[in-house]
Formats: C-alpha cells, sequence, structure tokens
C-alpha cells in the first residue's frame, strides 16, 4: 500500500480532509468517504457514471486520482440538493419522469448542471454534445433532454436572483 | 379462458380509474434524482472483506495444475477456494420456479475442476482485507492450461466429430411446430422465397456491474444483498452450499439496469461460499470487464425462412429453421430457443407451418436471457423476411403485411387461440401516420423508410405453473403498505404496484410504501423477467387490495349506516357519492377497524394459466398466457458513400393492454428504441476462439445521446390483456421490433439488404457494390 496524505478539499461546499493513498482514484476515495452518489460503471472513463464537477468543470472521477484535487472545490449531485434551494434540474427530471434505473443520473444531472451554466438555452445538439460521455442504457436520452430543457427554461425565468 | 378469468376481464372494462393511467411520479423516482438511492453496491459492513474472482483467459482447455499457496500465505488475504475446496457441489444454471421443478443435467462446475469450456470460466475466489490485496494475490495464483480443440460455431459443433461441449450431441435442445400441411401449400403457391438471416453476440450492458454483500447471522442464514432480478436464486444458492432453503436469504436493492443480464446467478453463489468459509460479510464487485466476460450473452442465430406465396400476396406455407449458439452452458438456452420457435411466423395467419429449431452448444461464452428473449431474434428474421417477400412480388409493403395478420379471435401457429385484441394493423397504421411523409434523397444520401410488426408473449411459459404474491396492508393512520418480493430493476416495477393499491384503496400514491425484494420476508413474487412483473404481481397486489376495499368499504357502511354498494373510496375517505353527510377519513376508518379487531390486511396469489407441455412432435398447444401486438416504424438516412446509417425518426405503437403509468411505458418504449438501434447498427460482441476480444465500452458501442433520434411513442390500450385493469406487457416488446425495422428502413434505401446483423457501414458498402455488379 503507498502513502497515505490527508488533502483538503471542498465538497459541495464543505471544507473536508480526505485520507487517501497516492495511487487512489477521485472516484474510490469518494465513495470510500460516503459520496455514494458517485457510482462506478467502468472505471475507465467510457462511461460518465462516475462524474463529478472540479472547481465546476465536469470530469470522470475514475480517471482522477484523490491527491490532483487538494485545494480545489469537488460537486457531487448531493451538491445540487441543496434543501432549501434545490437546482431546477432535479423536479424536472422528476417531472419528465427523466429517471429509470437511475444509476447513471447523478453523472448526467452533473453534465447537464454544467451545461446549462455555459449554455443556458441549449439545443438538442448542445444537449447531446454534453451528455455524449454519459451512457444511458434505460432511457433513450428523450426525456432526459427534455428535463434539461426544462431545467434551462426554470434557470433562465429566475436568472436575475442569482 | 377460465371462467374466473373472463368474469375478472368483464369486471375491469367498465371501471373508472382515478389514479391508474396517470403518468405520477414513481416512487423510487425522488431518491434516485437526488442520488440518494442506495445501491447494493452501497452497502457495506464492519469487517467486510473484498472478494475476486480468478478467470481462465482461454475458452478450451485442461487445468493442469492450480497453485494457490503463494495467494494464500500473503498476508491480508483470508481466503481462497478452487474446485478442491468445493467437493461434488454444482451450480444450477435452470429457470428459478416457485413450483420445485428443474430440468435434469444443466448443472455445472462451479469452479474449473479439469475442464475449462469458455473463456470467463472461474478457477478460484479469493477473499482479502483489501481490494488491493485480492488483486495481489489473483496475481500470485499460479496456473497451467493446456489448451484443447474447441468448437465456435454451431455448424462445426454438429460435425460428426466435433469436440464435445454438452453430452451427447452438443444439442442442448431442440424444438419442432407442425401446423397444417406444408407440401400442401406450398404447391398452392405461386412464389417460393428463401433467405437466411443472421444475428449476433450481443450485451446487456446494464451501467451497474453485478455487485453483492455477503454475511453470515447470527442464526446461520447466509443473507446476500445484492443486484439482481431474481431473489429466488436463494433455493439454488443452498443447494450449492449443501444447507437447507430456510439458510439462503436474498435482499435485493434497486437494480442498476438488468435486461434479462441478471437473470442468471451473478455473484450470489461466490459471495455465499466465501461467506460461508471465512463468516466475514464480504462484497464482490464486477469491473466492467468482468461483467463483459462473466455473465451469459444474447444468442445469436441463423434463421431460415421459406416462405410460399401467392401473387396476390396470400402466405400459403412457411418452413422455419432455427440455429441458436448456447454457448458452453445450457442456462435458459432451451427456452429462448423456444420463443423464438413459437415467435418464428410472426403477427400472422399462416396455415402451413413446419418448424425445426435447436441450440447448440459450443465453446464461446454461454448464452441466457436478454430483453426479447429468442421472440426478439425471430422477429428480425420474420420481419425482413416480409419485405423481401413484397419486394419479390412487387406489392407494397405494408398491405402485404395487411393481407396476413391476425386479426382478434385467430389462433398462433401453435394452435393457441389468442383471447385478448390482437392490433398488429392497428399499431402498424398509427406508426406510419406517424412518421408522415418521407423526406426526399439528398445527394448520396438516401432516406430509407421501415416497419416491423410482432407478436410477443408476456408472462412465463404456462407449464411452468406460474404464481406471484403480494400483501397489502392499511396502517391506522389510513397509510398503505404493499409487501412483495418483486425486484425493482429500473422500469418502475415497485411503483407501478404502489398505484394499483393506490387506486383500489382510495389514497394517494405519497402514501402508500413498497417494501420489496427480500427473499425472506417479503411474499415471493417471482422473477422481473419475462415481462410478467406488472402481469404477475399487479394482479397479486390488485387481488390483495380488492379485498380489502371489501373489508373496509363493509365495515364503512357499519360506520356511515349506509349499503356496502353505496360506498366509494377515494382522496382518503370513504363515502356515498350521493349523500355528503355520509363520509369518514381512511385514518378514522382504519383506527376505528382496528380498535374493532378489523383485519387491515390481505395476503393473494395469483396464478397465471397453467397447462401441460405442448406436444413435443407437433408443438402443439398453449405455451404463453398471452401476447403484445405492436409495430415500430423509422425513417433512417443512408450515406451511400460512407455506409453510415442515421435513425432520423423511431416510433413505437403498442398495444399493452391498458397502461398503468403512462410516463413510464414511454421509458419502456424509447428506451427500447436506442437499444434496438444499437442492436441494429453497432453492437457485436467479438469473440476470437471463445474469447472475447472487446470488453469495454469503447470497443462495444452502445448508442449514446449522439445517436439518439427522433424517439415517439403511441400507446393503444384494448384493456384486453390479463394483467391488473387490462394491461399487457411492454417492457421486453418495446425492443423487439426495433432492429428489423432499421434493418427494413436501410434496405429500402439501398435497394439491397444486409443479412447479418449489425448492419455497419462497411457491410452497407459492401452491399451496394456487390448489388451494382
Amino acid at each position: 500500500m503507498s502513502s497515505e496524505k490527508a488533502i483538503a478539499v471542498q465538497i459541495n461546499g464543505i471544507g473536508r480532509e480526505l485520507s487517501a493513498p497516492a495511487n487512489e482514484t477521485l472516484l474510490d476515495c469518494l465513495r470510500r468517504h460516503g459520496f455514494f452518489e458517485v457510482k462506478s460503471g467502468c472505471e475507465k472513463g467510457d462511461c460518465g457514471a462516475c462524474a463529478v464537477q472540479i472547481d465546476g468543470e465536469p470530469v470522470d472521477s475514475c480517471l482522477t486520482l484523490a491527491w490532483t484535487v487538494e485545494g480545489r472545490s469537488v460537486t457531487t449531485l448531493e451538491g445540487l440538493n441543496d434543501t432549501d434551494n434545490p437546482h431546477p434540474l432535479i423536479a424536472a427530471f422528476l417531472e419528465h419522469g427523466a429517471v429509470q434505473c437511475g444509476y447513471c443520473t447523478p453523472g448526467i444531472m452533473i453534465a447537464a448542471e454544467a451545461l446549462l451554466r455555459e449554455t443556458p438555452e441549449p439545443s438538442d445538439d448542445d444537449i447531446a454534445i454534453a451528455l455524449s460521455g454519459n451512457l444511458c442504457r434505460c432511457t433513450g436520452y428523450t426525456k432526459i433532454f427534455a428535463a434539461i430543457k426544462q431545467a434551462g427554461e426554470v434557470l433562465r425565468a429566475g436568472g436575475n436572483d442569482d | 379462458m377460465t371462467d374466473q378469468e373472463t368474469s375478472y376481464r368483464q369486471a375491469e372494462a367498465n371501471v373508472v380509474l382515478r389514479q391508474v393511467g396517470k403518468p405520477l411520479e414513481r416512487t423510487d423516482a425522488v431518491g434516485k434524482a437526488t442520488g440518494r438511492t442506495r445501491y447494493a453496491g452501497d452497502y457495506t459492513m464492519p469487517g467486510m472483506l473484498h472478494a475476486k474472482v480468478l478467470r481462465s483467459d482461454i475458452a478450451s482447455g485442461r487445468l493442469k495444475r492450480l497453485d494457490v499457496s503463494k495467494a494464500r500465505a500473503l498476508p491480508g488475504v483470508a481466503c481462497v477456494l478452487t474446485a478442491e475446496d468445493l467437493p461434488d457441489r454444482l451450480a444450477a444454471t435452470d429457470m428459478p420456479g416457485q413450483t420445485g421443478q428443474k430440468r435434469a443435467a444443466t448443472d455445472r462446475q462451479i469452479l474449473v475442476r479439469e475442464i475449462i469450456r469458455h473463456h470467463g470460466e472461474p478457477l478460484a475466489l479469493i477473499a482479502a482485507e483489501t481490494p488491493a490485496l485480492a488483486d495481489k494475490a489473483l496475481d500470485l495464483i499460479e496456473y497451467e492450461i493446456e489448451p484443447l480443440p474447441g468448437v465456435y460455431d454451431t455448424a462445426s459443433a454438429l460435425e460428426p466429430d466435433a469436440p464435445i461441449v454438452t453430452e451427447p450431441d452438443n444439442v442442448v435442445g431442440k424444438y419442432k411446430i407442425r401446423k397444417g400441411d406444408t407440401e400442401k401449400g406450398f404447391a398452392a403457391a405461386d412464389r417460393i422465397i428463401e433467405n437466411t438471416f443472421y444475428t449476433q453476440f450481443i450485451e446487456h450492458a446494464f451501467l451497474e456491474p453485478e455487485v453483492g454483500l455477503a454475511w453470515v447471522d447470527e442464526n446461520g442464514v447466509v443473507n446476500i444483498r445484492m443486484s439482481t432480478q431474481v431473489i429466488e436464486h436463494f433455493r439454488f444458492i443452498a443447494d450449492a452450499l449443501g444447507v437447507p432453503h430456510n439458510k439462503v436469504r436474498i435482499l435485493g436493492a434497486m437494480v442498476g439496469g438488468g435486461f434479462g443480464g441478471k437473470e442468471d446467478i451473478t455473484v450470489e453463489l461466490y459471495l455465499a461460499l466465501l461467506a460461508q468459509t471465512t463468516r466475514r460479510p464480504v462484497r464482490l464487485a464486477y469491473t466492467r470487464e468482468d461483467s463483459f466476460v462473466g455473465h451469459g450473452k444474447r444468442h445469436p442465430f441463423s434463421v431460415s425462412h421459406k416462405t410460399g406465396v401467392t401473387e396476390d400476396g396470400k402466405i400459403t406455407a412457411l418452413e422455419v429453421t432455427i440455429s441458436a449458439d448456447s454457448g458452453a452452458y445450457v442456462f435458459l438456452s432451451p427456452y429462448v430457443l423456444l420463443y423464438c420457435a413459437v415467435a418464428a411466423p410472426g403477427p400472422y395467419r399462416i396455415d402451413n407451418v413446419k418448424i425445426d429449431a435447436a441450440a447448440v452448444a459450443t465453446n464461446n461464452m454461454y448464452t441466457s436471457a436478454f430483453r426479447g428473449f429468442g421472440a426478439a431474434q425471430a422477429c428480425v428474421a420474420y420481419e425482413a423476411q416480409m419485405d423481401e417477400i413484397a419486394k419479390a412480388l412487387d406489392l407494397d409493403r405494408f398491405e402485404f403485411r395487411r393481407r396476413n395478420f391476425m386479426r382478434t379471435g385467430d389462433k398462433t401457429a401453435t394452435g393457441q387461440t389468442v383471447e385478448s385484441a390482437i392490433w398488429a394493423d392497428e399499431c402498424m397504421t398509427k406508426a406510419l401516420d406517424a412518421l408522415g411523409d418521407k423526406p426526399a434523397d439528398t445527394g448520396t444520401v438516401k432516406i430509407g423508410r421501415g416497419v416491423a410488426t410482432y407478436q410477443q408473449s408476456y408472462g412465463r411459459i404456462t407449464w411452468f405453473h406460474d404464481t406471484s404474491e403480494a400483501w397489502v396492508g392499511i396502517e391506522v393512520d389510513g397509510t398503505v403498505i404493499v409487501r412483495s418480493g418483486v425486484t425493482d430493476i429500473g422500469a418502475g416495477q415497485a411503483s407501478a404496484l404502489g398505484q394499483i393499491a393506490a387506486e383500489l384503496l382510495g389514497v394517494g400514491l405519497d402514501d402508500v410504501v413498497i417494501y420489496n425484494s427480500d427473499s425472506a420476508v417479503t411474499p415471493l413474487a417471482g422473477t422481473t423477467t419475462a415481462t410478467r412483473a406488472l402481469y404477475m404481481t399487479g394482479r397479486a397486489v390488485h387481488t390483495a387490495s380488492t379485498n380489502l376495499r371489501e373489508r373496509l368499504v363493509a365495515f364503512a357502511a357499519q360506520e356511515l349506516d349506509a349499503r356496502p354498494d353505496e360506498i366509494d373510496l377515494a382522496n382518503g375517505q370513504a363515502f356515498v357519492p350521493d349523500d355528503p353527510s355520509k363520509s369518514m377519513s381512511l385514518k378514522d376508518l382504519a383506527s376505528r377497524g382496528a380498535s374493532e379487531g378489523l383485519e387491515r390486511s390481505e395476503l393473494a396469489m395469483f396464478r397465471a394459466p397453467f397447462t401441460d407441455p405442448i406436444d413435443q412432435e407437433t408443438g402443439q398447444g398453449p405455451v404463453f398466457p398471452d401476447f403484445t401486438y405492436g409495430c415500430h416504424a423509422v425513417d433512417v438516412a443512408v450515406d451511400t458513400e460512407t455506409g453510415e446509417v442515421t435513425v432520423l425518426k423511431s416510433v413505437g405503437a403498442h398495444d399493452i393492454g391498458q397502461a398503468i403509468n403512462p410516463q413510464a411505458v414511454e421509458g419502456q418504449i424509447e428506451g427500447g428504441a436506442l437499444m434496438g438501434q444499437g442492436y441494429a447498427l453497432s453492437e457485436e460482441l467479438i469473440y476470437e476462439e471463445g474469447k472475447l476480444v472487446s470488453p469495454s465500452f469503447s470497443e462495444y458501442l452502445i448508442p449514446t445521446s449522439m445517436d439518439m433520434p427522433d424517439i415517439q411513442c403511441i400507446i393503444l390500450e384494448s384493456r384486453s390483456g390479463l394483467g391488473p385493469f387490462g394491461a399487457k406487457g411492454i417492457g421486453e416488446p418495446s425492443l423487439t421490433p426495433v432492429a428489423p425495422a432499421i434493418a427494413n428502413a436501410v434496405a429500402d434505401a439501398i435497394g439491397t439488404r444486409v443479412f447479418d446483423l449489425p448492419i455497419t457501414p462497411e457491410k452497407v458498402v459492401q452491399a451496394i457494390r456487390e448489388a451494382q455488379r
């Protein structure tokens, strides 16, 4: 076992210290510390189930070493789920029935949130490109696209508050 | 149909539905949309060990030496098991049943004792303190395998001197169907059209790899919490461990996709053996590569059609020869074969039919359940053949189908009268209408249109004597609990049960909690396979809820001084609709009832129609409870220079009897549309001498968001099915017609056909070149 060190990192806005060996991926590290909303699907960067944001950018946590996030900010789906102010993506996914088995959902939400920050009114092509690294085997993506568009509308309507 | 079924359907036809049929938010949705749902891989225990499976890297060989001494000596390794440690133990590969039926000679070795029959066959199991130590132990195991001659296609496996994978002759299943007189039928034909169609090995590619956690409790019960479609493998696990059935408990969790790939035993057997040996909790999580290599695949089939037709487009005779690659172990191959044979004529009325089907063992990976279960491969063939015949006769493809469609009241090729509506024609008409005008070609990009219609069973083979149980109870505060062993594999199986109970008990879906998927404490519901969960368990919940409703209504009548037939239950109230003064809340009703000793729960069993097996020589007799009918229609664009196929619009129209939750039904149709697109165009597991050489998502290409066409869902509701409120099934049927519709659209675009899936750009270009020669 390689040596461990404690890394300081903001996770969903809260400062944490996570211990991790040098060769541990961010995926394994987060799950070992109880962030089970980060899913393991392939551990090769092919499926996107493990996607998180690092300083707002979506990345595959299975391809990221835990030590590299020292001093940075990590967002998981839990970070979009502020009880007082949940991200509109969550309500939109519920309304459209965009969730089936749910295993790809956390990664897709992470990718979608990053998309909507950059592109508040995304086209189908914008969404397709943003989700191209996130596999879903259940839904055929149709309801996911509709939910993302609706969340964009909600965000645009309330955009002045941000 | 039994009198009981007839009266049930008549009673259901007139029910006014308040909640069933509405796109309610599923009970499992919030947990999943917020990331708080716990899947099997999210459970841990103190002192837990981590397991690994050592697998053979070649497909056919003899294990000459297996030395685990260095792995056992590694500090932190708790256990290494080999076949030597499991004397005389075997694992069942049959369908788990509630009735204890099991086919003979279908068990397999748990770990390789001497002969290796497929790539990935397990050699040893390891449990260690950390995943890294388990990996290290895996590398320390020394073994020597002497390669043996193998057989990797069904034709070679039937040669007289072929290596024998399965005794005595590599044939693991055979079915015959004989109806009418095909010789006479061909004599009456003006034309005879013959074609052979081929399908490939494919992978389920659920996003959650197989995973579980097992521990032995203080009563000596082996508990296994895992991702599975079938908690009732607990019996086979107990048999393999050599313990009584009540000493193994399987707890499901929300399943991250199944599609048939979590129907057979996966990690639970290894977990049980390691937990039993170490007496410590053990976790086993497959990597994606383990998953690709470790579970059964969809059968490649070759299906040959010889069809006699008259010039005016009536089919007079059909001969079908079917061959399926069952791989190295039997698993569900004979059943998949039967489904293909029964489905082979499609939704068409054909008087003279002769079908011969065989499943053949090879040293390829074993093949088993996959959404569509043989009926999907059958549809790939019969719908392509329908287009080829129409082309040969110069008839409109859709009109040719209409001249031959089965109509309500018709019989199948096995002589089974279909009691429900047969709306294949109606579905095709609606799907074609939804496609609208066909877009025009642009330069070298040709547009093609294709349809495929189908007949597909829902519910298990009727001689399995399938049953399902559910328990429904009302708490003293008026909230409702449903308990059922049904596994929820992501389609909303549990939520649908809640919606049925809510409808019948007059509460909101928010007031229902469903406990499911525990083989020890929830009533056993059977498998979530065979498009049976809603049909079977839905009926059990319907019966339990109806019985409970009757008791509540009788008590309310007493309390409200009214007749029971005047009482309705809705919105959490028991009331007399015509008399606003007579009303009480279900909360008051339940608590008053409780104080009076009213029974507030019901356990019900639903029994599917039971029959004897079909005649072995003629294949005549009922095979399934009922069938779903529908159509998928697509427009595709084919770049004739590059061979690239783009699906533009994809429409599924299905008569599902009655949608319980139409949003969930759309989810099935949309998901089936994209999965079928992958089957048609891009997905193929490549085996070289039985060894899988494409075990990742960068080599095995499932459709992504970039491939999503405009998908439209059309739900028809004949209310004629055997499920709750007249529902049929949609889980598998939504997939079945998609690949043949796309294949037909490509053929329409390029004027020639690719006969083997997947229709890759290379094959398209080659087909165009050959046609131009």
